[in-house]
């Protein structure tokens, strides 16, 4: 079953085309890696899909983007509602000047969870589902920005499951760590495939094929190719593909 | 004459008049303290600084009085302008159309440009009519000259937080934003308290600027030398003091009229610390991490 | 969920209201006080007030003195505080580094900034005035407003050297051009409109400023011909006509005067900004 269908997405800034005839169908429950050169619109895709461009003068949008069955830039719907249900991290950890715990609980808080118990228990147990509670629950009152970048970045996973989303979109969330950090949160997105829908954007073709079951190969606002990671990868269908898995240009 | 003589000199030449302002203030503090310790010291300083009484043709020189004026006009028209200009801060910053800021800006900067004399003017002619018709008295009073002076504040202020909050990274909306918080959330709870230390400056430089105002004050304030028992009472600040008297003073009041510019100058001092205090403790926060 | 009294987006709608009449009501005070004042200006503004001497202590007649006192003392400051602040911004920008001198030279200007303006006119009149004897004049009125306008001018310079690209000052001490020919020949240049924008921001401080200047022009109802004759800018002359009740019509009528002149700064300066960050942008 599909979670996310997008037919014939179409996305401008102003008089610019970012994306062309964006086609693609996001299964449930499994990881979904986004690959293909800097600028080739990726990101710009993800965004669409919680509507963060929203924010962005001179967004222009065309198509379909259908969460369960529903348009999601239908006027019924609340984008409130739709980012609720659509998680989102980040290229570089962006955790609120807060205490670790005001952080997870900024979520609960936003969505009226004010029961001091229940708090609690959702920021502990999305410490622990980001793999980071032992490692924090000595200094949850302590500032988020004295932890490391990698602990930032598993802080901000723990922050968008807390409010139990559906599907979680990464751009990039490992760029801007080490290699250490990096494996940590590979092996977290493996953990929470089992839960949640999740839309990876990489840079990193290797990353892509650890942890993803289907991959898609942007090329200047188009999806060249979409397949099972393991075929994309051994047996591309299209030249271009071909040529940046590779290595040929990118 | 050759190259590095030649740096030098303008290198040195160029440290004076970056040093310029601190000799500035040196010659002020040197000139004011010259003129006002004097009588501070004949009257007391404790007398000075906490005696109700200003009768200079009695020789009473104390400025409490005065002292409660200035504070109680800027507390007052603190109150009235934190409000408004904190939210037209935001509106500017986060809200506002392009357009809608295009006009905010220029109408901001006009309203920081208009002389003081013509707020004080304003007031004289609008304000103290109208105070005097639904309060009675004279309309001269705390409450007129702390509306006069929230007009002139609110500029300083406005721009001053609005660069606050335009400054605060725009990842930290973002998060909030995708976590599903509204715009008025994510104000509330994320950027308006990252961009409080800011704001509390901006709060002090207005407070600066109500407390060093002088004409606009004496035009609508009343000016008489008494402790005000209620909102639309005269009052007369420190500024008005020196600028009333030093027409016609002479002698002991003449010095008396400095150590008044001396009690205002310790009244900006301590806010100017504050302020960098402030500022030196945000950076701390970012810096270390610990909130 | 808990229970709350209003939906979050409910709250939304409502804080965007306040927010939206916020930002209006702060454009209404700005249009109601100058609507107000040109509305009362203009019954007495005409060609003649401007050039005619004021007759019988400003009941009549017009401002040409009080005109030719403003541009006098404002002159001065400029000519005075441009190449302290100047100076010093180029010092600050390309030759200091960081430590406790800045710091102190920095805390300074600020200190500067925020001094009461009637302090700096005790200050005119015990320095200027009596120490230096310069005696009321509009030289002792503009040497006070110099150091009004100069951490302003400071402050606006120091922003705009240090927006020149780093890549100018290699470019040129790479062709081996000196510090200083450097900062003349190119850093200079480069900042030149936003230095521009500074003394034009602290000469509009000086020209608007009263009480500074309260015991240090004298107040003379006649033109000023040299530097050490007394003066009435502007600003005090609308004191003085309001305060000692002269007359409420002329005092309109040079009200107005200083908001064309505050209006056209901020257009000239407005204007200014914008082409030079069109400039920047490569446009």
């Amino acid at each position: 079953m599909n979670r996310i269908e997008v037919e014939n997405l179409n996305v401008h800034f102003d008089d610019a085309q970012i994306l062309k005839d964006v086609n693609i169908k996001i299964p449930k429950n499994t990881v979904t890696s986004l690959i293909g050169p800097s600028g080739c619109g990726k990101s710009t895709f993800i965004r669409t899909i919680n509507r963060m461009n929203d924010l962005i003068s001179g967004f222009k949008k065309e198509g379909h983007i259908y969460l369960d069955g529903q348009e999601i830039y239908d006027p019924s719907v609340d984008v409130v509602e739709l980012r609720k249900k659509v998680g989102m991290v980040f290229q570089k950890p962006n955790p609120f000047p807060k205490s670790v715990f005001d952080n997870v609980a900024y979520g609960l808080k936003v969505h009226g969870i004010t029961d001091k118990n229940i708090v609690e228990e959702r920021v502990r147990e999305s410490l622990k589902s980001a793999a980071l509670w032992e490692e924090v629950k000595e200094k949850l009152e302590k500032s988020a920005l004295g932890l490391s970048g990698g602990q930032q970045q598993r802080l901000c996973i723990a922050r968008t499951i807390a409010i139990e989303p559906e599907v979680i979109l990464m751009d990039e969330p490992c760029s801007a760590l080490d290699p250490i950090s990096t494996t940590k949160i590979e092996d977290l997105i493996h953990k929470l495939k089992k839960e949640y829908t999740i839309v990876i954007v990489t840079h990193n073709m290797q990353q892509a094929t650890r942890v993803s079951k289907f991959t898609s190969f942007f090329l200047h606002g188009e999806i060249v190719e979409s397949a099972r990671t393991e075929r994309l990868f051994l047996e591309p269908k299209d030249k271009r593909t071909e040529d940046y898995i590779t290595g040929r240009f990118g | 004459m050759n190259n590095s003589l030649q740096e030098y000199l303008i290198e040195k030449g160029l440290f004076i008049t970056a040093i310029s302002s601190i000799l500035v203030i040196i010659l002020i503090i040197i000139f004011i303290f010259l003129e006002g310790l004097p009588a501070m010291e004949s009257y007391g300083f404790l007398n000075f600084i906490f005696g109700s009484l200003w009768a200079p043709t009695q020789g009473e020189f104390g400025v409490l009085t005065m002292i409660v004026g200035s504070l109680g006009i800027t507390l007052l028209s603190l109150v009235m302008a934190i409000p408004l200009s904190l939210f037209c801060a935001i509106f500017m910053a986060e809200i506002a159309p392009s357009n809608m800021r295009k006009i905010l800006k220029p109408v901001i900067e006009t309203l920081a440009g208009i002389p003081s004399v013509v707020y004080g003017f304003f007031g004289l002619i609008t304000l103290v009519p109208f105070m005097r018709e639904q309060f009675g008295g004279t309309g001269f009073s705390m409450l007129t000259a702390s509306i006069i002076l929230t007009v002139m504040i609110l500029p300083t202020i406005i721009s001053v937080s609005e660069d606050a909050i335009r400054s605060i990274p725009s990842e930290y909306k973002e998060a909030s934003l995708a976590l599903g918080a509204t715009q008025w959330q994510t104000i509330q709870n994320v950027i308006f308290p990252a961009a409080l230390p800011g704001i509390i400056t901006a709060i002090i430089l207005g407070m600066g600027r109500a407390i060093g105002e002088t004409l606009a004050v004496i035009m609508v304030a009343g000016n008489v030398t008494q402790y005000p028992t209620s909102l639309v009472d005269p009052v007369r600040a420190l500024t008005a003091n020196i600028a009333i008297e030093m027409g016609y003073a002479t002698g002991l009041h003449y010095n008396a009229l400095f150590g008044t510019a001396i009690v205002l100058f310790f009244m900006i001092v301590f806010l100017l610390i504050i302020a960098n205090y402030l500022q030196y403790k945000k950076k701390v926060v970012i810096g270390g991490g610990y909130l | 969920m808990s229970f709350r009294l209003l939906s979050p987006k409910v709250y939304q709608k409502i804080m965007k209201i306040v927010f939206w009449i916020s930002g209006i009501i702060t454009i209404m005070i700005l249009l109601v006080i100058i609507g107000y004042i040109l509305f009362k200006g203009f019954e007495v503004l005409s060609l003649e007030f401007i050039f005619s001497a004021p007759i019988d202590s400003g009941r009549a007649g017009g401002i040409f003195p009080m005109i030719i006192s403003s541009l006098y003392v404002t002159l001065i400051s400029g000519l005075v505080a441009a190449p302290l602040g100047v100076g010093a911004a180029v010092y600050l920008a390309e030759y200091s580094e960081d430590g406790w001198i800045v710091k102190l030279i920095r805390f300074g200007a600020e200190t500067l900034a925020s001094i009461p303006s009637i302090v700096f006119g005790l200050f005119g009149l015990s320095f200027f005035v009596i120490f230096l004897g310069l005696g009321w004049s509009v030289l002792s009125g503009g040497l006070v407003l110099a150091l009004m306008a100069l951490p302003t001018i400071f402050k606006v310079a120091e922003v705009s050297i240090d927006a020149v690209p780093e890549s100018y000052r290699e470019g040129s001490l790479a062709l081996g051009a000196t510090k200083w020919e450097t900062v003349y020949r190119v850093v200079l240049p480069a900042a030149t409109p936003g230095i521009t924008t500074g003394v034009i921001l602290g000469m509009a401080r000086a020209i608007s400023e009263a009480a500074a200047i309260l015991f240090a022009v004298g107040a003379a109802l006649t033109i000023p011909v040299s530097i050490f004759d007394p003066g009435r800018p502007l600003p005090l002359h609308l004191y003085i006509l309001a305060t000692e009740g002269i007359s409420l019509e002329y005092a309109f009528g040079t009200a107005a005067v200083m908001v064309i002149i505050v209006l056209i700064i901020t257009v000239v300066t407005n204007n200014m900004v914008d082409r030079y960050q069109k400039k920047l942008m490569g446009r």
